[in-house]
This record gives structure tokens, sequence and C-alpha cells, in this order.
């Protein structure tokens, strides 16, 4: 067996931010990658990941411990490296002024690619990421999906030893996610190329040779990918819901169990990872154990035994009956300039509902949203929202809402306590009915003890927490949370879906977007969007039911929703469909 | 051998290989890039515009009053150069507390006051002229002054010339007006707009061009490739020095065949000497786009390091002599300062080695310097 391409011994890194604290990212990491395999570096976003990438790359220099890549000390000789890797970091780095044919020129340069190596080298890319038609199109008009593939072609231009891929499918839709998995496993079956990449994404892990799981600077395991997932063999279960209940309902009772150690809706169900395999309990079916019930096992030792807190109270359900239209909206379009960000969409959403638009970066779910909560104006369509168009309507009718941005928008330099007490006079509310409100969302958000730390300093999955109290101050009918839970971790994640239930069953209306498909399980409705249109609308069961069944496996939201976005580009001509995802 | 496997043997065609494939990307995205276009075309011709026409150091029409106490033809012909010159707009008065009055309302920006024995002290050849002048705006009084001084020596060296000797009391004469023959603020001004321009392009564009670049990543990717730093400067420092040239030929037509102003000097000293400046200022947009690696803050930063100095130190608006000793020594470190004396040298005056030399040479020691610091600041590392 060769020598391996990488191997790490005791790495460790630290940052100082901005605001002054330090940040370990790296705590005493060892790594091996072996070549001709697919290495993972699988963990939440602060795990680590980007940086080891980056040491890997000779980028940045640890603070202690040996890094070897290709057989040279990366500290010694990063040059060396640099001129023998191919690189794709997380936002792609092209040119976006550049055409496709002159980005992969630039990099054919750098490289010292030319002559016959490069017309060899040439249609072999184009081939391989179906970029020949584009060559002439500005990379920065590309779809997220086509950018990424163009990254992937600079980075192979070279035939490098090891192509190493920082977060390659972050943000882009499943359809272009799974063609750049079959492109990377190609490389790594057919030419042996080998491979270090890091990703979030749980099911990704599952296809690698080998995976290196990272939280918070630490490896917490690393081996093949079943390794991982047989730590919740024989533990994980699959249980149905009591006739008229939802599954959220009953995941939500199961996170409270303390025999179990994760709980997620999937499919109808509630796929559950009990605490021991101890006996089958009545009402559960023993299921296969994947790679992220594994992880979550791996995450709750590493983070000790605290339980996914997230049930809360709202002081004052909202009044009207279920099944009322809230949210109504007819023909939506939003132009900017010749490009249409949203296009003809429609939908209703009744009160109490959890109503999720699901779709890739660049779909138009954000412009939908801030032309639902009056922040942008409609090119045409109609739209209202608690029986007003929120445009023209007054702040009687905005204080009926509540809205979390994409972005972390609160002030960093004021403490948790001063941000709850700002939000709460610019929402009108004063003396006792203020202090009631702060005091309520302190609690229910757990933010107690935190009240004093300048809100910047918080950690992400408690900004989170921050911004969705501010925005509940004013107890609003309808909540608009936009992409709320892309970057957390996946514990932050279920603690979320946890309150959001637990006001969606008070009444409260919650609409909601997200990339992550598997997160529709959550909701009551869901409508699919791709560049600016609906492409379907219903519960996620009818949507599911879209997908194209597989043998041996029930279809995923993720199935669905690459059905329906093929069915809808097979009818449509492929570049009208593309240009959508520019934005 | 094929082209592949020259570049595979000599580093050096490689290196030039790299060096280009930069260049050429560089030229492209600002030939596309709407923003560059309008910083370092758009911008210029806008500075030339305003500079050239709608900012003017000239005062024209100043309001005085001009007293006879006791009016007599000498007298009067003793100051008509106040009613006869475009700068003035003269307002005949007999007595001083009215005039004062006027002043208070800003009715008047001077006082000429010619006492009651003019006519006598004319005979015997020593006339006093009392000149006030309102002194809020110190540099528009010290040039009302000036023309007051100058329309009454007017009259003084007609005089003269008729035989006569007068004093007039102190003339003191104004440097500015020594090569400005033509009393046009545009003689200094032009030189000065040339500063900026070249600033602008060299420090401020290329700030913002690499800070975008460490922020959108591109960076980042072709770290990863067998680029060297070195390489990179120079795909960012030859395509804006040539940019900056273009705006250099842009100032000088205007110079030349807008504004009148003379070129005195070599026009090649000037194209040298704007070449040393221009490394300089784009050596600088390097350090500090490496240091904040940030869009905002590296024009935050440019702006109050290079372009506001430009404008208010260099002695290109305020004369540097009259600045405090703290302020005039630190315009020393201001690299616009010593481009300044050049231009205004080699515009207005010509080649005067005593001049040129020390300035070019200390431009020369600075642009070394910074490359060097800007190799030295900018590394293939993140964070």
């Amino acid at each position: 067996m060769s020598t391996p391409v990488l191997v790490g011994r005791d790495i460790h890194k630290t940052f100082r931010r901005g605001t002054g604290e330090t940040v370990q990212a790296l705590d005493g990491v060892s790594i091996q990658a072996d070549r001709g395999t697919l290495t993972a570096l699988v963990g939440p976003d602060g795990a680590g990941k980007t940086t080891l990438i980056r040491l890997a790359c000779g980028l940045m220099t640890a603070d202690k411990g040996e890094l070897k890549v290709l057989d040279i000390e990366v500290a010694a000789d990063p040059q060396q490296i640099q001129s023998r890797v191919g690189y794709m970091p997380q936002r792609f780095g092209l040119y976006e002024d550049l055409t496709v044919q002159e980005n992969l020129n630039l990099y054919a340069d750098l490289h010292g690619v030319a002559g016959e190596e490069r017309e060899k080298r040439y249609p072999q890319l184009m081939e391989m990421t179906a970029l020949g038609p584009f060559k002439d199109w500005l990379a920065g008009r590309l779809s997220g999906g086509m950018q990424q593939k163009l990254g992937l072609a600079c980075a192979l231009v070279l035939a490098p030893e090891l192509l190493v891929l920082d977060e390659p499918t972050v943000g882009v839709d499943p359809l272009s996610r799974r063609e750049l998995w079959e492109i990377i496993l190609k490389l790594v079956n057919q030419q042996s190329l080998s491979v270090l990449l890091s990703t979030s994404y749980m099911d990704e892990a599952e296809r690698c040779g080998h995976v290196v799981v990272l939280y918070n600077g630490k490896v917490l395991a690393q081996g093949r990918p079943e390794e991982v997932s047989k730590l919740a063999v024989g533990r994980t279960f699959l249980a149905d819901p009591p006739a008229g209940q939802k599954a959220r309902g009953l995941q939500a009772r199961f996170l409270d169990d303390p025999n179990v150690t994760d709980a997620v809706p999937e499919g109808g169900q509630v796929r559950l990872v009990r605490k021991d395999a101890a006996v089958t309990v009545a009402g559960m079916v023993p299921t296969q154990a994947r790679f992220e019930d594994g992880f979550m096992v791996l995450l709750r030792q590493a983070v000790g035994e605290r339980a996914v807190s997230g049930s809360m109270k709202v002081d004052h359900p909202p009044a009207g009956h279920d099944g009322e239209v809230v949210v109504e909206v007819r023909d939506l379009v939003r132009m900017f300039g010749k490009f249409t960000a949203v296009d003809h969409v429609s939908f209703d959403v009744r009160r109490g509902e959890i109503f999720g638009l699901l779709g890739p970066n660049g779909a138009g779910k954000t412009t939908t949203f801030r032309m639902l909560c009056g922040l942008l104006t409609v090119t045409g369509g109609t739209l209202k929202v608690a029986g007003a168009d929120l445009r023209r309507a007054g702040a009687s009718a905005r204080r009926r809402i509540g809205y979390v941005a994409q972005k972390f928008s609160l002030y960093g330099q004021l403490s948790v306590a001063e941000n709850l007490g700002f939000f709460a006079s610019a929402y009108g509310l004063r003396g006792g009915r203020k202090r009631q409100r702060i005091e309520w969302a302190l609690q229910q958000f757990e933010l107690k003890s935190l009240a004093r730390l300048p809100s910047g300093q918080l950690p992400g999955g408690f900004k989170q927490r921050l911004a969705m109290a501010t925005a509940l101050l004013h107890e609003p009918e309808t909540l608009f949370l936009d992409e709320p839970t892309s970057g957390a971790d996946p514990l932050a994640r279920r603690e979320f879906w946890r309150r959001i239930t637990a006001l969606a069953e008070q009444g409260v209306t919650v609409i909601i977007t997200t990339h992550f498909m598997e997160e529709a399980e959550y909701c009551d409705r869901v409508a699919i969007m791709d560049a600016g249109r609906i492409l379907a609308q219903g519960t996620p069961a009818e949507i599911r039911q879209r997908a194209k069944s597989e043998p041996g496996r029930h279809a995923t939201m993720e199935d669905a929703f690459i059905a329906i976005v093929e069915e809808s580009r097979r009818r449509e001509p492929a570049d009208k469909a593309r240009a959508g995802g520019a934005a | 051998m094929t082209p592949a496997d020259n570049t595979k043997d000599n580093p050096l065609v490689a290196k030039a290989r790299r060096i280009k494939a930069l260049v050429k990307k560089e030229v492209r995205e600002m030939v596309r890039d709407p923003s560059s276009i309008a910083m370092g075309v758009v911008l210029p011709v806008i500075l030339i515009l305003l500079f050239g026409y709608g900012l003017s150091l000239d005062v024209t029409n100043v309001k005085v009053a001009v007293i006879l106490e006791a009016p007599s033809p000498d007298v009067t012909e003793l100051v008509s150069g106040f009613q006869i010159s475009p700068y003035f707009d003269a307002q005949f008065l007999t007595s001083m507390p009215r005039a004062q009055e006027l002043m208070l309302n800003r009715e008047v920006d001077g006082i000429v006051l010619v006492r009651s024995d003019a006519a006598r002290n004319l005979a015997i050849e020593d006339v006093q002229v009392q000149v006030v002048v309102n002194g809020t705006d110190a540099n528009h009084a010290r040039i009302v002054q000036g023309y007051a001084q100058g329309a009454i020596g007017q009259w003084a060296a007609r005089r003269a010339a008729e035989g006569h000797t007068v004093n007039v009391g102190p003339v003191t004469v104004d440097d500015r007006l020594w090569f400005n023959e033509a009393n046009d603020s545009h003689y200094f001004l032009v030189p000065g707009l040339i500063v900026l321009v070249m600033t602008l392009i060299g420090a401020f564009l290329t700030a913002m061009v690499m800070a975008r670049e460490w922020e959108r990543g591109t960076l980042e990717a072709i770290f990863v490739t067998p680029v060297r730093v070195d390489e990179i400067l120079l795909g960012k420092i030859i395509p804006y020095f040539a940019q900056g040239m273009v705006g250099l030929v842009l100032c000088l037509f205007a110079a030349k065949f807008l504004f009148h102003v003379p070129i005195r000097g070599s026009v090649w000293l000037l194209a040298g000497t704007s070449m040393l400046y221009l490394l300089v200022a784009l050596s600088i947009g390097l350090v500090i786009s490496s240091l904040t690696k940030n869009q905002f803050v590296a024009s935050q930063v440019t702006l109050l390091v290079t372009f506001l100095p430009a404008m208010m130190l260099s002695g290109f608006l305020f004369d540097i002599r009259s600045m405090p000793t703290p302020v005039r020594l630190l315009t020393y470190a201001l690299p616009a300062r010593y481009y300044v004396a050049l231009l205004q040298t080699l515009f207005l005056a010509g080649d005067v080695w005593g001049v040129v030399l020390p300035n070019a040479a200390a431009l020369a020691g600075m642009a070394i310097a910074l490359l060097l610091l800007t190799r030295l600041v900018t590394q293939k590392k993140l964070a």
C-alpha cells in the first residue's frame, strides 16, 4: 500500500475573533487520508473543517502539530503542495466577469497546462461537467450548480495528485448535488483520484471511503462510514404517530424521553435512536441505521446528556379559528431588470399551519418572503398577509407579523437584554407589559443566564434563539423565518424545530424557507420552488408520492424534489430554467 | 519541442506566462465591470470638469466700499483701479461708519479708506491708503488684500512712469502670482488635479479591486496554483499602472487644450515622475488591501491615508508654509507633497533641477520602500 496523501498529527489552531475572544478551531486533530480514496471531513458549521482544509493547502499555518500532504511538510514548502493539488474553496473562487472558457484558461495558464496537454484535457472536462454549450457565458450568470461544476473543472485542469473541495455542495439544489457526486465518485473509482472534501450533509458522508467526524475542533471518530452507522445499529426504530396526530408531535415527545438519543420525523413516521438496544417497544419497528443516526450518537456523547430543549408556551395564543386563510398569494411576480426572480407564485397559508418554501439558493424564496413582509415592492400579482397588503397597510397590520431575517440582524454590541429591550420599544411595548414580555422571552428561550452578554459573542445556536425571541416579543399571529437553520448544527436544528412545532400547536402561523429537503417533514404543507417558480405544493406525503420509487428504499423529500425538477426541466427548454439560478 | 514542454523546462517562461494570464484576466474584468470604468475613467473626467470649471480660487466681483473723505480728481484717479477692475465691485462712500455697517452686514468684503489729507499728501508724494479686509475666510482675505494692493500698485506704477515716486505702504508680492501672471488659478489647480486622478486610480481603485479578490475568495482559489505572490502583485500593478498613465494623458490633454495651462518643463520628465508617483500610490493601495482584506474598510483607509492628504496637505490647495509646524512636518511623509512640487515646477517654471532632483529622489525612495513592503505584507495566507 502506498503512503497516505495526507497525515496530520495533533494539530492545533486558534483564532482571535474581531470581538476579542479566542476560538479554538482545531484542538489536537490527528487524521489520515489514503491515496485513491475519497475522504470526507464531516461536521456542523464551526467544527473546524474549513480550517483543516486550508491548513492542508498551506493557506494557514498550524499553531502546533505536524501536517504532511503528498509526503511534504506543509509548513516547510506550501508552494510545492499548492502547485500539485487542485483546490475548490467554499465559494468556488470563480471570476464572475470572466466567461466559463476564460476562467478555465486562467487556471490552465497558472498551472502551466498548455499545448497538447490542454487540447486533451479540455474536452474531457467539458464532457464531464456538461459545460460545453455554456463556454461563452459569464461565470456570474451561471446557476449555483453550474458554478460549482466550473469550480471543479478549474481545480481539475492540471490532473492533480490530490483534489481538495471545501463544502462543494452547500446551498446548491439537490439535482446539481447529485450530478456533482456522480462526477466525484467516477473520478475516484475509475481514475483512482485522491479526494479530500468537507461536508455538513450526512447522506454525503455515507458515500465516502473514509470519514473524519469533527465537532468543535475535535475528532469524534474516523474510519469507514459504516463504522459510524454501526453505533446506532439495533437502536434505530420507526414509529407511527397515533391516528389523528402529527409526526412532529410524537417526535417532540420522544425528544423529552430520557431513553431516546435522537428523533426526527421521516416520511410521516418518526425515526428514533434509543439509548440502548434493549427490548423492542410496542409500536416501534426496527430499521436500518444510517450514518446520521450514528453521528447523533457520537454528538450526544460529546455534548453530554443535555436534553433537547425547546418546549415553549406563548402567553396569549392568537384568536381566530384554524383553517382561516391568513396569507394569500396570487400570481406574485418580481423582476430585477430583465431577470425574473419570482415567476407567478400562488399559495395560501392557513392559521396555525407550518408552511415551508423549499428550494435551492437562488430559487426565489427570500425574494418572495421580502415581498410578503412588505420589504420589497411587487412587480405583479396580489398578496394579503393578515388581511392586508403590508406594503400599503399601516403599522397595525405589521404588528401582527414577526420576521426573522436570514442573516443575524441584531445589534452585536448590545447585550441580549438590551436587544430585547430595544425591539420591545420598537414594537411599541412599554411599562409593565414590556418587562413582562422580555421576561417571557428570556425564560422561554433559556437566555436568562446570558442576558448580559453582548449578542455578537453568543454561540451560533443562541444567536438564532435571540433572533426568534425578538421577533415574538409583540406576540405576532404569523411568524416568517428565512433560512433559519442553514449553518446550524443538528442538535440546534432539532431544538429549533421543537420551538416551531410548539408555536404552531398554540395557533401561531409559521412560514419558513429552507434548503434542507428533509426539514419539509416538519411542515404541514410545502411549496417546492426552483428558478422562481413553484413546481409543486401540498402535504409532504403528497410531494413524496411524486418521487420515482426505488426498490428497497423509501422515497425521500430529496428524491421527490429531483423527480419534480427533472420533470419540469424536460418540459421547459433548459436555458430558461437555468437562468433562474443566477440570482 | 511543444510549447508545453517549454514551459515545464524553463521556470522564467512559466512565470511570464502566469503573469500574462493574470494581466489578461485583470484587463477583462476592468473592461466588463462598470464600477472600475466609472472609477478609472468617468471619475477623472468629472474631476477634470469640476476642478477646471467649477472650482476656481480666483476671486471676482469682490464688493468693496471705497471711502473718499475728500474727493478730488487726483484722489479719484488713485482709486480708479477699483472701478475698472473686473475683480472689484466698488461702491463709493464718504464716511467710515456707513462702511463699517456694510461690512458687518457682509454687504462688502473690504474697505479702502483714502483720508481727507490724501490730496495734500499726494503733492508731497506720501499717501497712506488703508485697506481693511473681512478676515473671516483667511484665504479669501489674503487674495482680496493682494488684489487691492495690486490695484493701488498699478496706479503707483503709472505715477512712477510719469516721474513721481509714491509710497503706498508695504507691498508684498504673493509667490503664486509670480508664475501665475495671468492670475489664473487653473495654472496651479490642473497640476493638483493630476495628483488627485493618479491617487484615485493608483491607490483607491487598486485597493478596491484587490480587496474584492480577498472578499470574494478568488485569491484563495488562485493561491493553490503554482502562482507566486510577486506574480499576483505584478498582475495587479501592470494593468492599473497602464490605466493610471491613461488618466495622466487625459489630464495633460485637458491641461493643454481645455485650460491652456503651459507645460514649461519636459513632458518626458513629467511622465517619468508621474510613473514614480503611480508606483507609490499602487503599492499603498496594495498594502492597504492586503492588510484589510475588505472593500469597505480598504476604501475608507485609502481615502484617509491617500486621497484626503493629497487634497489638503500636499500644497495643492493650501500653502504648506502657512501650515502649523506639526502639520508641516507631517507633509514630509506624504508622497503627494513631492509630486505636487514636481508638477507645479514642471508645468509652470520648467526643468528646475534643484527642485526636480530632490523631489524625484524622495518619490523613488518611497516607491522602492513601499513596493518591498507590499511584497512583505502580501502572503499566500488567509487570516
